[in-house]
């Protein structure tokens, strides 16, 4: 169990140092498909900005910020956006996760919707693996005793 | 490709992996195993697999160190073999 050590310098620089993890980790997501990166990338930067916060201060913090319910909700949602984007492809007549097919109800080019398909598809990937992430080493960092 | 930077970072990688292994105090060995990702993210973007690179950096020296730094809270800091 990690015990709460109230130490004002760790605090303060977790503090500082999380905004700029998150933008990035949001930048990485966001522009993974013309850069290095992605959804899998992202999520983990982004859980890790959630690790340091439950580092810097302790387990019941961390609760109070993103409680076990949230986290188990937003990593099925994740899973929702990618299952819906690909069952979409599917329902319009083309094959799963055949993103240009979406052009027939966004109103845009097929190269565009081809586009906006990978971006809706690695944001869903990037809740869930967030979401993922922080509950395994929250399960690990309190040993599996882990109240609602 | 530089032939003589890969082999260097070749023998750092084979150096800290052995090291990780040997070493009896299981934070140092968290701490080397980190360090053996970095040196593996540092080869894999100068072979050019930058995205390759960004994932090691991101799951193998990010997330999974604090996954094994975790871990050790549960266990005794030193190895009994």
């Amino acid at each position: 169990m990690i015990n709460r050590i109230d130490n004002i310098i760790i605090q303060t620089v977790c503090r500082l140092l999380v905004p700029p993890i998150q933008l990035f980790a949001l930048y990485v997501i966001a522009h993974g498909h013309y850069s290095p990166g992605g959804g899998f990338q992202g999520g983990c930067i982004l859980g890790a900005s959630f690790i340091l916060m439950v580092m810097a201060y302790d387990i019941k913090e961390a609760k109070r910020m993103m409680s076990e319910k949230l986290n188990t909700i937003l990593s099925s949602v994740g899973v929702m956006i990618y299952a819906g984007i690909g069952a979409l492809c599917l329902i319009l007549g083309a094959n799963y996760l055949d993103y240009g097919i979406l052009h027939k109800i966004f109103s845009v080019a097929p190269a565009k919707a081809r586009a906006l398909g990978t971006l809706g598809v690695e944001i869903g990937v990037g809740i869930t693996v967030m979401a993922v992430m922080v509950s395994i080493f929250l399960n690990i960092a309190s040993g599996g005793e882990h109240e609602q | 490709m530089i032939w003589q930077l890969d082999l260097a970072l070749l023998i750092i990688v084979v150096i800290s992996a052995i090291a990780a292994i040997t070493v009896k105090d299981l934070l140092s060995s968290a701490i080397l195993l980190g360090v053996y990702s970095f040196l593996l993210c540092l080869l894999w973007t100068e072979m050019g697999a930058v995205d390759v690179a960004f994932t090691e950096a991101a799951v193998g020296a990010g997330i999974s160190t604090a996954f094994f730094i975790g871990m050790i809270y549960q266990t005794t800091r030193r190895t009994k073999d």
